[in-house]
């Protein structure tokens, strides 16, 4: 057992979608909030695969796309700073910002590294003990611990050159937030399997508690995608929203309890700007005041340009659900892989890459 | 950006552990999962372990799409 192929049985998995077409009967539409779920719906084939009366959504949970230009401004400022070497996984290298991209700030010569871990951010600060080392810190619930993790091991060996700037983003408030806006019509949610690991299945309650809207907790193999869905079409169905976990190997009720921590331990939610949607209240984390000689935005001063967005780019309306790639007159035309306008395009879980990706031209 | 993917545990040290995927062994730390045990899988993201397999529950899970495939 090695915890993948079982996921991928197509026999179980014709079975399962023979269910969710003999259950469902009216109209369901279900949002992914995570912009990996989006991906392995679409490369599986799921869309085409369900019933014309499922409606699959795609959700914010790309912490790249997510991420507001005047914070991606932040990072190119702080990467023209003297002898900084800036850390980042390799996922916002080519993200448009205002004015520039980290890629474009690298290839002018800027010491810009993409890294697989904080431990890689952690060796370079260490091989570099004369050079500020920040790590840009993007991510949701499941990567903030890793990030915390970092700045323990940090202290403990008592570094001066490792910084962290901290744009994590916290996923409750924004599902929350898009509830409230009551913008458009969610009947069910997909919810995020690896944020769950950490924060635990418990803080979704309120999707079927306060809000009457179906909800489960999924994996990212096939199977595990198709028990939730087929979850939620019963929960739609039977007019009976409760929360339930198709991942159960994975996310337990009360969630990894040292994860959260050592999260409590270094952050401290704060208000967190999210392309699309703005300014949620408790929805970021900063660092802790004990831990801001960490704190890149604290310990260096920079102030960029006023940010700007690219014109006709409809990301932030994607990222809510409002509209999808296809409504966007920059999609597949001005705005490509190779040439990228907004992150949703960038970013391998964006849904607009996933769209070009997957999605054939005759849908 | 939530990218995790199973892996087996070879050998702990510490914080440190090496963790094999499809033949592959990796680096990681196990901060977050104190609990760990050589022999157990668990779940890798950006080189931190973030949750140990459930393997009772993975058997369960498997049980229960075999049941709704056999209605």
């Amino acid at each position: 057992m090695r915890f993948i192929d079982e996921y991928h049985n197509a026999e179980l998995g014709k079975r399962l979608i023979d269910k969710i077409h003999r259950n469902s009967t009216r109209q369901a539409r279900l949002m992914e909030f995570c912009g990996g779920h989006t991906v392995a719906i679409f490369k599986h084939g799921i869309r085409q695969l369900l019933p014309t009366t499922v409606e699959m959504l795609s959700g914010p949970g790309c912490p790249v796309c997510v991420t507001a230009n005047e914070d991606l401004d932040k990072t190119i400022a702080l990467s023209r700073l003297p002898d900084v070497i800036i850390t980042t996984f390799g996922d916002l290298l080519r993200v448009p910002s205002s004015y520039s991209s980290l890629q474009q700030e690298r290839a002018e010569g800027n010491d810009i590294r993409i890294v697989y871990s904080t431990l890689e951010a952690l060796d370079i600060a260490r091989a570099n003990p004369e050079r500020p080392v920040i790590f840009i810190g993007i991510g949701f619930e499941t990567t903030a611990p890793t990030i915390a993790a970092s700045i323990l091991q940090a202290e403990q060996e008592n570094m001066k050159n490792y910084y962290i700037l901290s744009l994590h983003k916290l996923t409750p408030p924004v599902i929350k937030a898009l509830l409230d806006s009551g913008e458009t019509i969610i009947n069910g949610i997909v919810c995020p399997g690896h944020v769950s690991a950490i924060i635990g299945s418990n803080p979704w309650e309120f999707i079927p508690a306060e809000y009457n809207i179906a909800c489960a907790v999924s994996g990212f193999e096939p199977l595990d995608i198709l028990l939730c869905i087929s979850m939620l079409i019963e929960q739609t169905e039977s007019e009976q929203p409760k929360l339930e976990v198709a991942y159960r190997r994975i996310v337990r009720p009360e969630g990894n309890q040292q994860a959260i921590k050592l999260m409590e331990k270094v952050f401290e939610p704060c208000p967190a700007i999210w392309r699309g949607i703005g300014s949620l209240t408790n929805s970021g984390l900063k660092l802790k005041e004990e831990y801001q000689a960490f704190d890149a935005s604290q310990v260096f001063n920079v102030s960029p340009e006023k940010s700007r967005e690219p014109a006709g780019c409809l990301c932030g309306d994607i990222l809510r659900g409002v509209k999808v790639p296809l409504d966007c007159k920059l999609f597949k035309t001005a705005c490509t892989p190779e040439h990228p306008v907004g992150p949703c395009m960038v970013s391998s879980e964006g849904t607009c890459s996933a769209y070009y990706h997957y999605r054939g031209e005759d849908e | 950006m939530c990218l995790a993917v199973p892996g087996l545990v070879k050998s702990i040290s510490g914080h440190e552990a090496e963790v094999e995927i499809g033949g592959i062994t990796y680096r990681a730390s196990v901060w977050l999962t104190p609990e760990v045990k050589v022999g157990d899988y668990v779940l890798l993201h950006t080189g931190y372990a973030i949750s140990v397999i459930d393997k009772e529950e993975a058997l369960e899970t498997l049980k229960l799409l075999r049941e709704i495939a056999a209605i």
